[in-house]
């Protein structure tokens, strides 16, 4: 399809914006000013809202197709949240009025919703206190580093110098670690797809900082030694750090604080029902017992005694400003919406509804997989696609078929552990029929396999394009419109 | 059975699925955790219908102000959105995908970004630029550590003039990866400081930090500096508003090599701070040291066009501890309203939505200024934005005119506190010459009271 510069035409209006002119007084100098307007498009509004619906019937989305892929929590995003959010009385409050002497009266209702959901999210991980200004996953997780990273130096223990991580972990981990300026260790999974106990007893010293966990991890297991863990950490006064990424397989049910972490993120685009938005904007707050409450970003919503809000900024041991205002409000506002909508009961249902369709379809596709039992899975499981390969065909290219399907494909090739590794999260969302017709999908293209692979090769067909030259676009590096 | 908000799980459904797995309740799919760390039950309040939650949002949003008639920016305004950027963007196609890691399931996305990373380039003068970063703060400091992984050198400079809330930002960054972080004093104009920069120039420096308009909305052409920055070998950075761009010379004429800015100003409501859009662009030769996501054109097994992810071994999920960054996503439904506002107003349109920001600050600055006692704070060009120094302090006045439903600017002595009496006004397409004049005539009965 052509771009929408392509489409352009010198001289065609766009949406009328000039509203009435307040004459110049003055003229700004030549010589601050560009020689030439910026090349952006001549269309007309009409062609715009055609390219961009255009555009937008290319895609796969939760609105329009199954989407089990692993790691992502695809699950549904309620119209009832968009709507709450999008309320004007929301969306056009400027953040710095707070700041402004008399100004916290006039953003009361933002403040409320900043406040209100921190306290949920608390009473829902166990954990004492929560920021919500990170605003992603992987920018939360750097929040709860750099907290590490300040309790140790405030406690006098600046030889610190290393943090945990088993291999499941999701690339995030590892790379806050080092962006924070820790060494990573990293730890091999045993046999049952959990970081190996023993060699993890090795590696922890006085000079572990601390330990990133994700439990249930990547592979959808949950590490039944996380107690023994969190005390054998706190032992060496190392810190147990939650990567909520899976928080949906436990919410209601489980809470990271009780078994004994002391910071956890969670992601709001994930278990919160907050859209994805086609890669952001995320939300990631972060949860910390008390003992780190005085290195938390600043600045802190209260409550006052009168029922007001107001924010306080005099932390003298916060990590500092992680972000410029208080988080990505509008998706904390959508999250806020839905945790309403659930209430304590909606929690538990929807953990174990998550699982349920999990291990429903875990058990369905084992036969296919040739995978042996190893116990339930959590929100999400994990199968090696090696059982193709005698066929030539690869894991890439089941997930190539089930576009062609009607079906989003399942995460591939994550975790890195595991060879031709096909990663299904269905999530709770999802009825008995659609479960069941992916499985469908799915013994349809193990057939294929096995009869004409090549038609999976060529797959998918039924897409505006086919599979892509990823080597070219890398070596061409054409990443603007000519 | 208890319904589910969103489950749609039936009691039949239930059975079955509970038969195929051979189990009789829930508990037993999470036997392999030990017993005791089961929850009680949670102390959140029962679930809500939606019209309860609706009527619940609605009675806590009532309590925010949105009638006030707002001449605060300082690096976030309040500029008009076409109604289409909303009707576009809020179609499930765009809002319920995930990243674009299936290409031939996501060339939606893909192409928006890719024609978004192109309006990018041409509205700052710079070859390529990523998908987007969380917001303008966090992408100047992904710049930094750029600029600082291609120098190999560990000291930024930073200019007074960068945002203060950013210089927050920064300095809680750089404290935490030890970096070496120094700022630059302001000029007594209200520019970058050129004598200042001088003697502080030198071989240590991997990194300049300098922002235009900055944040006293004072205009400067950089050339001249960044000249004598990359004569140290440092490399320069820009943070832009991008709205400026529709008139003021370009980052990449001026030679700048990495340019960052929030791109809120392009069709995204101000939210109380939030989900806002990063960008960064820089030159060719420093893409592969750039973070972030980046969309590539390339071909498909029929030789047709189309998008990828590319270049994606700098990234997080490949590279893990040695990754450029630990960022993972993008805000791509943000980059996407920005390419559907840029498109709809156009090349003309984004002229005149400039042109009427100019106007509407020329005009405010000739009446403000004509007010016994208030000064011009800088002697100097500006866009859309200016400081004026009060006879009074600035926070009282401002407190003085929210009481009567004006936020009348941004006090900067919050930030700069030998400027107490300074106030910072900015200016969009929305307000019109009646709401200035009442401003500045409020403004001038707060002074004499």
């Amino acid at each position: 399809m052509k771009t929408i510069y392509e489409k352009s035409s010198p001289g065609r209006p766009g949406v009328q914006m000039s509203s009435l002119k307040i004459s110049a007084t003055e003229e700004i100098p030549s010589k601050y000013l560009r020689s030439e307007p910026a090349g952006l498009p001549e269309v007309s509004e009409a062609e715009v809202v055609r390219h961009f619906t255009a555009l937008s019937r290319m895609n796969f989305s939760v609105d329009t197709h199954f989407y089990p892929l692993g790691s992502c929590t695809m699950k549904y995003n309620p119209k009832a949240c968009e709507a709450a959010a999008n309320l004007p009385q929301l969306t056009d409050v400027h953040p710095l009025w707070p700041q402004l002497r008399g100004g916290g009266m006039l953003t009361q209702g933002s403040l409320a919703v900043l406040y209100n959901t921190e306290r949920l999210l608390s009473e829902a991980t166990g954990l004492d206190e929560f920021t919500l200004q990170p605003m992603a996953g992987a920018h939360g997780e750097l929040t709860g580093v750099m907290i590490m990273a300040a309790y140790h130096k405030d406690q006098g223990n600046p030889d610190k110098d290393h943090i945990i991580i088993p291999d499941s972990a999701h690339g995030t981990n590892p790379a806050s670690a080092q962006v924070a300026g820790y060494k990573v260790v990293t730890i091999p999974s045993d046999e049952k797809g959990v970081m190996d106990f023993d060699l993890f007893m090795e590696a922890l010293n006085e000079k572990t900082a601390g330990v990133m966990l994700t439990s249930p991890n990547t592979l959808g297991v949950f590490n039944p030694r996380i107690k023994a863990i969190c005390d054998a950490v706190h032992e060496v006064d190392g810190l147990m750090y939650y990567d909520g990424a899976n928080f949906n397989a436990i919410m209601g049910r489980y809470r990271p604080g009780d078994m004994g972490f002391d910071i956890c993120h969670l992601n709001l685009h994930k278990s919160f029902a907050t859209p994805h938005g086609g890669g952001g904007p995320g939300s990631g707050p972060v949860g910390v017992v008390d003992k780190l409450r005085p290195y938390l970003p600043i600045s802190r919503v209260e409550k006052t005694k009168d029922g007001t809000f107001s924010l306080n900024y005099d932390a003298p041991k916060s990590i500092g400003y992680i972000a410029p205002f208080y988080g990505n409000f509008g998706m904390i506002s959508r999250a806020y919406a839905y945790i309403l909508s659930l209430g304590r009961d909606g929690m538990l249902g929807t953990s174990n509804r998550a699982v349920l369709n999990a291990n429903y379809l875990q058990e369905k596709l084992r036969p296919l997989f040739n995978a042996e039992y190893k116990g339930r899975c959590m929100h999400e499981f994990v199968y090696s696609g090696d059982v193709l390969k005698q066929y030539g065909v690869h894991t890439l290219d089941i997930a190539k078929g089930m576009i062609d399907r009607g079906i989003h494909p399942p995460t591939v090739y994550f975790p890195l552990n595991v060879s031709e590794a096909i990663m299904v999260e269905p999530t709770e969302t999802e009825d008995l029929d659609t479960l069941d017709r992916f499985v469908e999908v799915m013994e349809e293209l193990f057939e294929l396999a096995k009869t004409d692979s090549d038609q999976l090769h060529k797959a998918p067909v039924t897409t505006p394009v086919g599979r892509l030259d990823e080597v070219k676009a890398a070596r061409d590096m054409r990443l603007t419109v000519e | 059975m208890k319904k589910t908000p969103f489950c749609p799980t039936s009691e039949q459904d239930q059975q079955k699925m509970f038969e195929t797995l051979g189990i009789s309740d829930y508990d037993e799919l999470f036997e392999a955790i030990p017993d005791d760390l089961k929850l009680g039950e949670l102390n959140i309040p029962e679930g809500l219908s939606e019209m309860e939650m609706m009527q619940h949002i609605r009675k806590i949003a009532a309590k925010n102000s949105t009638d006030l008639v707002n001449f605060c920016g300082a690096g976030f305004y309040d500029h008009y959105i076409p109604a289409a950027v909303n009707a576009l963007s809020s179609r499930g196609e765009f809002y319920t995908a995930y990243t674009p890691y299936q290409p031939e399931a996501s060339q939606g996305t893909l192409q928006a970004a890719f024609e978004y990373q192109t309006a990018i380039c041409r509205l700052t003068g710079m070859e390529v630029a990523n998908a987007s970063l969380f917001d303008g703060g966090t992408a100047l400091i992904e710049g930094i550590m750029m600029a600082l992984r291609q120098t190999r050198r560990n000291k930024v400079l930073v200019d007074e003039g960068v945002n203060p809330i950013y210089r927050e930002m920064l300095r809680c960054y750089t404290q935490n990866l030890s970096v070496d972080y120094e700022e630059v004093k302001l000029s007594p104009t209200g520019i970058a400081h050129r004598k200042a920069y001088r003697e502080v120039l030198d071989d240590s420096v991997g990194a300049v930090v300098l922002q235009n308009p900055n944040f006293f909305g004072c205009l400067d052409n950089l050339t001249e500096l960044i000249d004598e920055i990359h004569e140290v070998k440092a490399l320069a950075i820009l943070s832009v508003y991008p709205m400026a761009l529709s008139h003021i010379e370009t980052p990449g004429a001026m030679g700048a090599d990495i340019v960052t800015g929030e791109g809120q100003s392009l069709g995204l409501p101000l939210n109380f701070g939030g989900p806002y859009l990063g960008f960064m662009a820089t030159r060719k030769k420093l893409v592969r040291k750039m973070p972030g996501r980046i969309v590539g054109e390339t071909e498909d097994n029929q030789g047709r066009r189309g998008y990828v992810l590319t270049l994606q071994a700098r990234e997080q999920h490949i590279r893990r501890e040695k990754a450029t960054s630990n960022i993972c996503s993008n805000v791509q439904l943000c980059a996407l309203r920005a390419i559907i506002y840029l498109s709809l107003i156009g090349r003309e349109g984004f002229r005149e939505v400039g042109r009427d920001c100019m106007d509407r600050a020329s005009y405010a600055w000739h009446k403000l200024t004509k007010i016994d006692g208030v000064e011009p704070a800088f002697n100097r060009r500006f866009f859309n934005e200016f400081a004026v120094r009060l006879p009074k302090d600035a926070a009282e006045v401002v407190s003085a005119l929210v009481d009567q439903g004006i936020a009348a600017g941004f006090p900067v002595g919050r930030y700069y506190p030998e400027m107490d009496n300074v106030l910072l006004l900015s200016f969009t397409e929305k307000r019109t010459k009646e709401e200035i004049d009442i401003m500045v005539a409020k403004l001038e009965s707060a002074l004499k009271a």
